[in-house]
């Protein structure tokens, strides 16, 4: 580590330096995105009992929305898996379709967790009702919010793969997304395990 | 029509208080006046490409350092109008409600908007020409950072003249800063304010981790680092794991107040205690986060001014991060008396004990560097001295508040305020003013006039002696914090009168500073050998101040504190001509300022919680985003023509 960065002439080098020092970055900031769900968990558990007689977990949450959902986010783990096969075999194209496949199953994970959003307050179970669920739409959301914003990110890089093709920077981009990605999976998985399968038990 | 828009300004803007209007009349003037400079000097195109789009690390730390200043200046007029409220009993020089406003944004500032952008400054100006790098991990990212905190503090300011200031303490405890207890926009302001600049300190948290990380001079090791790049280190790595939890608790409040949500409520199940536990998670490691930097400078300070290398370097780098990781293990203590068992008090009793074992390491090692020395008190010397005794009362109060029994006796009284202003002004404020001080040539070539600066030190000094000694004494006679004013009978008046003068002579030391500054612009003694005070770091080993591009050739570090290496072995250090490579450079952009002022106006929709603002504000930052993700051309390079002229005319060629 201690030899690092030196701008030498050469200007291939350079540019793996920088895409070196991009992906450490990354880490790093999802080491602080795993302490904000830290957090968040952490008040959703303190909360997860004050139904204030409101509905409670078990009530409201249906194993086929959230069980679909699973489905849906571990598969396009799977795809951007894939994707980043296609990535190092050097096919753009391939690699696009991959990504297409992935952001997809996204939209679809969203789909689902809005029209259980809607069902809850349909049937008066809403944010301002109890503190549990004051911790569950936020918890929940902040993930899906996360996933939506990984789908607009994941957008504007295929556009980008589609001009560019393959090189550098784009490898940069398309790693740290699919990072940002399994990144999301894993915090579903404790979602599931904490909120879901927690709740009905 | 007339009366809608009569009823919207008299909501929107605040009214009826002369100190405001005052404040709407300065802010106005000043704005038409800084118009006025900039247009007549034509100085708009050189404002924008030299300053406001420029991604160089010294430059983003000179605006850091401005801002800080200014914050400085706000924090203090708080301050005095609160003095002046207290000066005698039964003052009605403020209201109430007035008088809360203004100790909740004097803690709010003087933390957050003061505080944090001062280290900032100094983390951009010294770290990367301390370890050899020609910029940081990442330039852009880096302006982005200060841009954000820049909105974030101008958000926070306009509750003063628009929509009204948050009251709820600098630490927005629920329920009184939920839509019950405030129901004005104030609370928004706070909110947005700090959620925005805190983005950008993780940013710059990410960013110096990286740049200390991967960015050192050829052979450097880490344990060969100057002690500030340590101190950096483990401030930033305490930031990434802090700040995420500040900006999760403002989001929990906020959705309270804006989605109807019950987090901290005292209904439907919400619990205010949990927020308690949230910010201070967040609270007292950033205590740490402020001073570990300025240990930073006393190191250096303390060093190249005794003469000697620093006592004790390793121990000095291990007591730096055991403060970082215990400062997890503390935020209890903020809440002794909430009800805890005695158990838990006790743990964190003793943690926070713990703290001033590694603590006193680092005071003493500094006083064996010192020990047989050739000391000269030069100004940054000056304050480094003026602290020790400073904080080492500060210290040993801070383990009296730490025993908890007797922490139900001092608890939220003045005992406590006179504890926490003496580590903080004591440790924080004179630390970074003696690093600035220090690295003042380094980013404009001259010094600070000595004359001025022994007026501005003296009467910081005492001032601080004199306005918090006495207050100790009034916690003990039972003044309790946030009182707004109190009767002739409770004795508390004549020591609360010198307290108040005491805060008056810091703010004449401050007027000195500020004179300090204007009068060496023109009279300070130039610095044109780059290496005024004798250093020891990389950083004096390139002239001043120090060019665009930092090192024209790449230093190879050989050991630690390698300059003085250098003049020992009668090293020169010069700029061989035929060494000279062309060197790459990041580009200027103007996304990092457009972005954050999206931010803003997103920010200010938030407050008033109009969407369609909010809207516009968001769109504005996810086009900004898409035009950077876009941008093709990130770099440059400097030809070696360029250089071989900048370094021909410090005389550094050969």
């Amino acid at each position: 580590m201690s030899q690092a960065i030196s701008h030498t002439n050469d200007h291939h080098e350079e540019h793996e330096h920088h895409e070196d020092l991009s992906v450490l970055g990354f880490w790093l900031f999802l080491v602080s995105d795993v302490i904000l769900f830290g957090t968040i968990f952490a008040t959703f558990m303190v909360l997860r009992s004050h139904f204030d007689g409101g509905p409670t977990g078990k009530e409201l949450f249906e194993a086929p929305g959230y069980i679909t959902e699973t489905f849906l986010l571990l598969t396009s783990s799977f795809t951007s898996g894939l994707a980043t096969l296609a990535l190092n075999k050097g096919k753009v194209n391939q690699l696009i379709g991959w990504l297409v496949v992935t952001a997809l199953l996204g939209l679809g994970f969203i789909g689902f967790e809005v029209s259980e959003f809607a069902n809850m307050v349909s049937e008066g179970a809403t944010i301002s009702r109890s503190a549990f669920l004051t911790a569950f739409f936020t918890l929940v959301g902040t993930h899906g919010l996360h996933v939506s914003v990984g789908l607009c990110w994941m957008t504007a890089i295929m556009i980008q793969l589609k001009r560019n093709g393959i090189n550098a920077l784009t490898t940069r981009k398309v790693t740290l997304v699919s990072l940002y990605w399994h990144f999301l999976d894993v915090v579903w998985i404790f979602l599931l395990t904490i909120v879901y399968l927690m709740g009905v038990m | 029509m007339i009366d809608k828009i009569k009823d919207f300004a008299s909501h929107f803007f605040v009214t009826g208080d002369p100190l405001i209007y005052g404040a709407d009349v300065s802010i106005g003037l000043s704005m038409v006046a800084i118009f006025f400079v900039l247009t007549y000097f034509k100085k708009w195109g050189w404002l924008w490409r030299e300053w406001l789009t420029t991604v160089d690390h010294k430059k983003i730390g000179i605006m850091y350092i401005i801002a800080s200043l200014l914050m400085l200046f706000r924090g203090g007029v708080d301050a005095l109008l609160m003095r002046a409220q207290l000066a005698l009993p039964n003052v009605h020089f403020l209201q109430s409600e007035h008088y809360n406003e203004i100790f909740t944004t004097h803690g709010t500032i003087m933390i957050l908007f003061m505080a944090m952008p001062m280290m900032f400054g100094l983390f951009n100006i010294a770290v990367p020409l301390q370890i050899g790098a020609r910029d940081v991990a990442y330039p852009f990212l880096n302006a982005f950072s200060f841009w954000m905190f820049f909105v974030g503090a101008m958000l926070f300011n306009l509750s003063f003249v628009i929509g009204g200031s948050p009251d709820a303490g600098w630490l927005a405890y629920p329920p009184l800063s939920e839509l019950s207890g405030s129901p004005g926009v104030g609370e928004n302001f706070y909110i947005w304010g700090i959620q925005l600049s805190g983005v950008g300190s993780l940013a710059s948290g990410i960013n110096f981790v990286v740049t200390i990380l991967k960015m050192r001079a050829k052979g450097m090791k880490m344990m060969q680092m100057p002690l500030f790049t340590w101190s950096v280190f483990a401030s930033c790595v305490t930031i990434i794991i802090a700040f995420p939890v500040l900006t999760v608790t403002l989001a929990l409040l906020f959705i309270d107040r804006f989605a109807g949500g019950h987090f901290f409520t005292m209904l439907h199940g919400g619990n205010p205690m949990m927020y308690v536990n949230l910010i201070w998670m967040w609270g007292h490691p950033e205590v740490y986060i402020v001073v570990l930097p300025a240990f930073g400078v006393f190191s250096e300070v303390v060093s190249v001014f005794s003469k000697k290398r620093i006592f004790g370097y390793k121990s000095m780098v291990f007591s730096l991060m055991i403060i970082s990781i215990l400062s997890y293990f503390t935020w209890v203590h903020h809440f002794f008396t909430m009800g805890a068992s005695a158990n838990v008090n006790a743990f964190f009793a003793i943690t926070t004990m713990a703290i001033a074992i590694p603590t006193g390491v680092k005071v003493f090692n500094w006083l064996f560097t010192m020990f047989r020395g050739r000391i000269r008190i030069e100004q940054p010397m000056l304050w480094t001295l003026g602290f020790i005794p400073t904080f080492l009362i500060g210290g040993a109060t801070g383990v009296m508040l730490a025993v908890a029994p007797a922490d139900y006796q001092y608890h939220n009284s003045y005992f406590l305020i006179a504890h926490f202003h003496q580590v903080l002004i004591g440790g924080v404020v004179f630390g970074y003013l003696a690093g600035i001080y220090y690295w003042w040539p380094k980013m404009f070539g001259f010094k600070l006039n000595v004359k001025l600066g022994l007026w501005a030190f003296w009467l910081w000094n005492i001032g601080f002696y004199v306005c918090f000694m006495p207050q100790y004494a009034l916690g003990f006679m039972g003044m309790t914090r946030r009182v707004y004013t109190y009767g002739w009978d409770m004795g508390w008046g004549p020591l609360n009168l010198i307290s108040s003068i005491g805060a008056v002579l810091m703010g004449i030391g401050f007027i000195f500073q500020v004179w300090q500054i204007l009068y060496s612009i023109k009279y300070g003694e130039r610095d044109t050998t780059g290496d005024p005070w004798d250093g020891h770091t990389l950083e004096w080993t390139i002239p001043s101040p120090a060019p665009e591009y930092n090192f024209a050739i790449e230093p190879i570090v050989k050991g630690q504190d390698d300059f003085w290496r250098m003049k020992k072995e009668g090293i020169v250090p010069m700029t061989k001509e035929s060494e000279i490579k062309p060197i790459h450079m990041p580009r200027n952009s103007g996304i990092p300022f457009i972005m954050s002022w999206f931010w803003f106006i997103a920010g200010f929709g938030f407050t008033f919680g109009w969407t369609w603002m909010i809207v516009v504000g968001l769109l504005g930052v996810a086009g900004s985003m898409l035009a950077r993700s876009f941008t093709k051309k990130l770099d440059y390079y400097i030809p070696v023509e360029e250089i071989k002229e900048t370094e021909a005319k410090f005389g550094r060629l050969v």
